[in-house]
């Protein structure tokens, strides 16, 4: 695994008449960890699924290591490098947590006895080794979000997009959750965008933070610079404190 | 074309639209059903014919004209609907789909062929005394029963509309229809609603029975052809759309006459389907539907 | 699989090999019964039970295939054995469009399931009405006494008995591999969650694909068996919504997406409807039998929802792997 780098050169989205998102462009360099905030229907979600192949940008482009990858079903962007999780968690129910990861890991395996090795080292990575043979819809929260986690890290990403992990988690469980991406992105060079609500975890994590609001980037800069933007603050206020 | 050729083709349309009436208002049983509670019912065909069997019944031995029967069967219908809702579909509401379907398969099952039991497999008709009366409008005919099974059928629609749009519980269950997890919210008894609804759905379909057992003879095996059809109309006009369900049942009933003047009789029901697979891809949601039906 | 199951289907193999010499003719027409509805209901088990998409039309793949079989043999002498390929194929183009229709235009449960009716009644009311298929007076094989020609599959029941035997325990095989296989997890993730799956990979659409078409063909090999064994074939019944809610009974009752499920299920349900036949022909009413019926679905679909089999094999020790 290592990272590649993520460009996004003036997408914008249309439905039906309403912008969704309007010319947004930021770049994240392979191996980094970049941060995509907002208010809630700013947008976010609609820039990752145009990433994620699930939505084809009505303008602009997404490239992954110069290769142009808007326009992609998910299940090729996944095969060029894009993992994933949803914001509203997605497990595989009825099936057991490791037969969840195995999935992930066949879409570079043909065996499924390989498959199974593989998801067994994530699940050992993720702390869910113990639960493995428990069914998806069993799990509490916080681990249906590691099973997301470790799904998309099963299909050997490039590109790992976050979705709100860390909402619902507690502070303690954030600070697992952010201990192991950030060695995760250490030993794997692997590059992570992650939206994200919970400010501590941004801190912590990205490099550099985009900030959008009614679909459009407002701001873009290192946590520390975005925390005393006017242009971020502005929107913030009124709208949602960032916790 | 020929004069004679138009006018048996406006006959067959005069005729199509009738029949199209009593389709719809059974359909419109369907409907309600599904757009309230997602819950398909696959016995409703069944349903259709025990209303007709009904009726005759109660021609056969009390000699009472079926449209004076209806309320009476309209109201047993509600009853019967509003306890098996209670009693067995509501534990299935959360249940994977193909469990309902189950179920309901099975209702059907006994339920056709206690009318088997009952009645026989022989078919069984009426003879009103206005049989052969008609309407004469222009050069076009109309067959009095045709005429006066339709009028009933509006009615009845009618009345529904102003169930739903009117009264309190008609509003409670469209509210409970549109999000139900609102309902529960504001304090709405959605078991209940439901089960209001499906009576009402079971009293439309007990209904058009009332009505089609005028127009047509009834033996136990029409009951899965009905349920067909049903499904078709609806589809055809959008699953949970109340105008969608009437409309739709004038296009099949319209286009099952046409069929049947242009093309071999046993035909007819083909143009349906195509009907039906045309308006599944083309507009899955039917002609009236909302998108967010699917 | 526990030891103590391999067991069991050791000792059940041998038995259903030698069922012929122990069992008259009537027992041997139910077992018959049963195993063709474990395998027509393992056929549709990979479509509803492993990639999730409600087929409720599968009586037309199995018309198709008996159709094309029967009729190539009778107007042309073209024995089953190689007319089952033109079969296969029909039901595979009949599949790929109903599925590519369905799949492309992306209708999903009931919607897909209306779709797959749609298509089997359309094409009964085309057969009622195509000459070389007979029309709606059906189409008849000859029928020859004592002859044993299984190059033709002409004989008795015996025959047929051994055929849908190695069918059903070779569809078990076939299920259990592709089950283990990507395409089988694949359609299990798809069951489960389409969008999710896609995310991680799985090109839904092609898995879509091949669980219809492959669930047609073998279905079609058992529309050939179907022909040739009754020797004669009428699209009101055999493209009937009816024939279509059979084939999908036993795996639903049995235990929907597992092994032994489609089999424990046409176990149960062939016997009970033998009982009950029995039991209703002492009262000479007509009906009766569907009603005993009708109730059975009802108490097992409210207390056994998951289907007979993750209970039995729970309570016999059998246990499944956890999937």
């Amino acid at each position: 695994m290592s990272g590649a780098r993520l460009e996004l050169a003036g997408i914008g989205k249309t439905f039906r008449g309403l912008r969704a998102v309007h010319d947004v462009s930021f770049a994240v360099p392979a191996g980094a960890i970049h941060a995509l905030i907002g208010p809630n229907g700013a947008g976010k979600t609609t820039i990752f699924n145009m990433i994620a192949g699930v939505f084809t940008p009505t303008a602009g482009t997404v490239t992954l290591d110069g290769r142009t990858i808007s326009g992609l079903r998910p299940d090729q962007a996944c095969d060029a490098g894009v993992g994933r999780t949803f914001q509203i968690v997605k497990p595989f129910k009825g099936l057991s947590v490791l037969e969840n990861i195995t999935i992930g890991a066949l879409h570079r395996r043909a065996k499924l006895a390989d498959a199974r090795d593989a998801a067994e080292s994530i699940l050992k990575r993720l702390g869910l080794h113990d639960r493995r043979h428990q069914l998806a819809e069993n799990l509490t929260l916080p681990d249906r979000k590691r099973l997301e986690v470790a799904r998309a890290l099963a299909t050997e990403p490039k590109l790992l997009l976050l979705d709100e992990v860390m909402a619902g988690l507690r502070p303690t469980e954030v600070d697992v959750m952010v201990a192991f991406l950030r060695e995760l992105n250490a030993e794997t060079g692997l590059t992570i965008l992650l939206i994200e609500h919970v400010m501590r975890a941004v801190m912590a994590l990205a490099a550099d933070v985009t900030v959008v609001s009614y679909g459009e980037k407002i701001a873009e800069g290192t946590p520390a610079e975005i925390s005393r933007n006017q242009a971020v603050l502005d929107v913030y206020l009124g709208h949602e404190e960032p916790a | 074309m020929t004069q004679d050729f138009l006018l048996s083709l406006a006959q067959a349309i005069a005729k199509g639209l009738l029949t199209g009436m009593v389709y719809g208002l059974m359909a419109l049983g369907l409907s309600v059903i599904f757009g309230v509670m997602r819950v398909v019912n696959f016995a409703h065909g069944e349903m259709m014919v025990v209303g007709m069997y009904i009726a005759w019944a109660a021609f056969e031995y009390g000699g009472v004209n079926p449209l004076y029967s209806l309320p009476v069967v309209a109201l047993l219908f509600f009853a019967i609907g509003y306890v098996l809702q209670r009693g067995l579909i509501q534990p299935f509401i959360n249940r994977p789909e193909h469990q309902q379907f189950l179920l309901l398969l099975a209702i059907a099952t006994i339920v056709v062929n206690l009318c088997l039991v009952f009645a026989g497999p022989d078919s069984r008709s009426i003879q009103l005394e206005s049989q052969f009366d008609s309407y004469e409008l222009g050069p076009l005919v109309f067959d009095a029963v045709r005429v006066h099974a339709a009028a009933a059928a509006v009615v009845i629609a009618s009345l529904l509309f102003l169930f739903f749009t009117r009264t309190r519980i008609g509003k409670a269950i469209r509210a409970a229809a549109d999000n139900h997890m609102g309902a529960l919210v504001v304090g709405l008894d959605v078991r209940k609603l439901y089960a209001i609804t499906f009576g009402v759905g079971a009293a439309c379909v007990g209904a058009a029975g009332a009505l089609m057992i005028t127009i047509i003879p009834v033996t136990p095996f029409l009951a899965a052809e009905y349920t067909l059809l049903a499904f078709v109309i609806v589809i055809v006009g959008g699953l949970g759309s109340m105008t969608g369900a009437l409309l739709g049942g004038l296009l099949i009933g319209v286009s099952e006459a046409v069929a049947g003047l242009l093309l071999e009789p046993s035909l007819k029901s083909m143009f349906s389907f195509g009907l039906l697979i045309v308006v599944l891809l083309l507009r899955p949601q039917g002609l009236l539907g909302r998108k967010d039906s699917r | 699989m526990s030891r103590r199951a391999i067991v069991t289907l050791a000792v059940l193999a041998v038995l259903l090999l030698a069922a012929p010499k122990l069992l008259g003719g009537y027992a041997l027409s139910v077992l018959i019964l049963v195993l063709y509805f474990a395998y027509v209901g393992q056929a549709w088990n990979i479509m509803m039970g492993f990639a999730g998409q409600l087929s409720l039309g599968h009586a037309l793949y199995a018309g198709l295939g008996g159709y094309i079989a029967a009729g190539l043999y009778t107007h042309y002498g073209i024995g089953p054995w190689a007319g089952v390929f033109a079969a296969v194929a029909a039901a595979v183009a009949a599949g790929s469009i109903v599925g590519y229709l369905g799949f492309r235009f992306s209708l999903a449960g009931v919607y897909f399931a209306l779709l797959t009716i749609a298509f089997a009644e359309f094409t009964r009311i085309g057969f009622d009405n195509w000459p070389w298929a007979g029309g709606s007076g059906g189409m008849f094989l000859k029928v020859e006494r004592n002859v044993s020609d299984l190059a033709n599959l002409r004989g008795g029941s015996e025959m047929f008995y051994y055929l849908i035997l190695a069918m059903a325990a070779g569809i078990l095989v076939l299920c259990r591999w592709l089950l283990e296989s990507r395409l089988g997890r694949y359609w299990l993730a798809i069951r489960e969650d389409a969008e999710a799956a896609q995310a991680v990979g799985v090109p839904v659409f092609r898995c879509k694909m091949a669980a219809v078409t492959i669930s047609a063909a073998l279905t079609a090999l058992a529309g050939v068996w179907n022909a040739f064994y009754y020797n004669n074939l009428f699209p009101e019944t055999a493209f009937a919504m009816g024939r279509s809610i059979e084939i999908t009974l036993s795996p639903i009752i049995g235990g929907l997406g597992t092994l032994f499920g489609p089999i424990v299920g046409a176990v149960v349900l062939t016997g009970l409807g033998e009982i009950f036949t029995s039991a209703s022909d002492q009262f000479h009413l007509p009906g009766l039998k569907q009603i005993f019926y009708g109730l059975a679905l009802m108490l097992i679909v409210m207390y056994r929802p998951a289907g007979i089999w993750p209970w039995l094999a729970r309570h016999l020790g059998f246990e499944e792997r956890p999937k």
